[in-house]
């Protein structure tokens, strides 16, 4: 087993495990902590693909924004007058049949069909500077738009997110 | 057993499972965003490495990061939401907001 599996192994491993604790954890503080490692081990991941500016992005955008962002959410929409932060779950035993279904069709069609797979793949130096590219030629017009779509979102989260009051002040 | 396509699909299958389990069966809303998030990681596990095993076309990367970027468009206008819900229902919990029902 050449050094290259033995990382797969570990990263796969990390980030399935911590997905388990993300889906099964009663406490919601557990659940945002291991969703960090769930991030962590896709970036690894990542890095495994030669998908090297992916992945620090994916650190960045995910870990260093969406974490936090989400434990903002648990901060504020619970009493932190109980220590401990759980919550229920619902359907349980349904959701699990049928994810399970799922999961098995998903295995069974990924395992036995045939992917064009390229024989001899070539080591790249580097992925940045062809993103960059891209970015402002073939995908120029998503980029823009994606640009636009942030400003959006973030004035609508500002929007939404104050408070109800103050609106009645300003009108 | 050398590490191929299929393992990363597989463990991209066994991520997408857990975030449709994680957003089914959770009733607290912050946690369904979480399910969202774990959804949206494998979809781009898979494009990554679909565009790793055909020779590094680039193609698949540009797809992934503007999933990056509307999934944290998604997490900011979502939580804005469920902070709204919280300050009116005083819960966050999905199978309490039932004021429609009423």
């Amino acid at each position: 087993m050449s050094y290259t599996d033995a990382f797969f192994y570990f990263f796969a491993a990390l980030t399935v495990g911590s997905a388990l604790v993300v889906t099964f954890s009663r406490s919601v503080i557990y659940a945002a902590f291991a969703l960090l490692f769930t991030f962590l081990g896709v970036a690894g991941l990542y890095v495994l693909l030669q998908a090297d500016f992916l992945a620090v992005a994916q650190i960045m955008v995910y870990v260093g924004g969406i974490l936090i962002l989400l434990l903002f959410g648990v901060m504020l929409t619970t009493r932190v007058t109980n220590a401990e932060i759980t919550t229920g779950t619902v359907q349980g035993l349904p959701a699990t049949v049928v994810v399970g279904i799922l999961l098995g069709t998903l295995i069974l069609l990924v395992s036995r069909a045939t992917w064009n797979v390229q024989e001899s793949l070539p080591d790249v130096t580097g992925t940045t500077t062809e993103i960059g590219e891209r970015l402002l030629t073939t995908f120029l017009l998503p980029f823009e738009i994606a640009g636009i779509l942030l400003l959006v979102a973030i004035m609508g989260a500002a929007m939404i997110a104050r408070s109800t009051d103050k609106t009645k002040e300003a009108a | 057993m050398t590490v191929g396509l299929t393992h990363f699909l597989l463990v991209a299958a066994i991520l997408f499972s857990l975030g449709i389990l994680a957003l089914a069966t959770r009733k607290n809303a912050v946690m369904m965003l979480m399910g969202v998030e774990l959804i949206l990681n494998s979809a781009n596990i898979n494009l990554v490495a679909f565009s790793r095993y055909q020779a590094m076309n680039l193609d698949g990367h540009l797809f992934a990061i503007f999933v990056i970027i509307l999934a944290a468009a998604e997490a900011a206008v979502a939580l804005a939401i469920v902070l709204q819900i919280f300050k009116q229902n005083q819960t966050v919990n999905a199978d309490q907001i039932n004021k429609l029902k009423e």
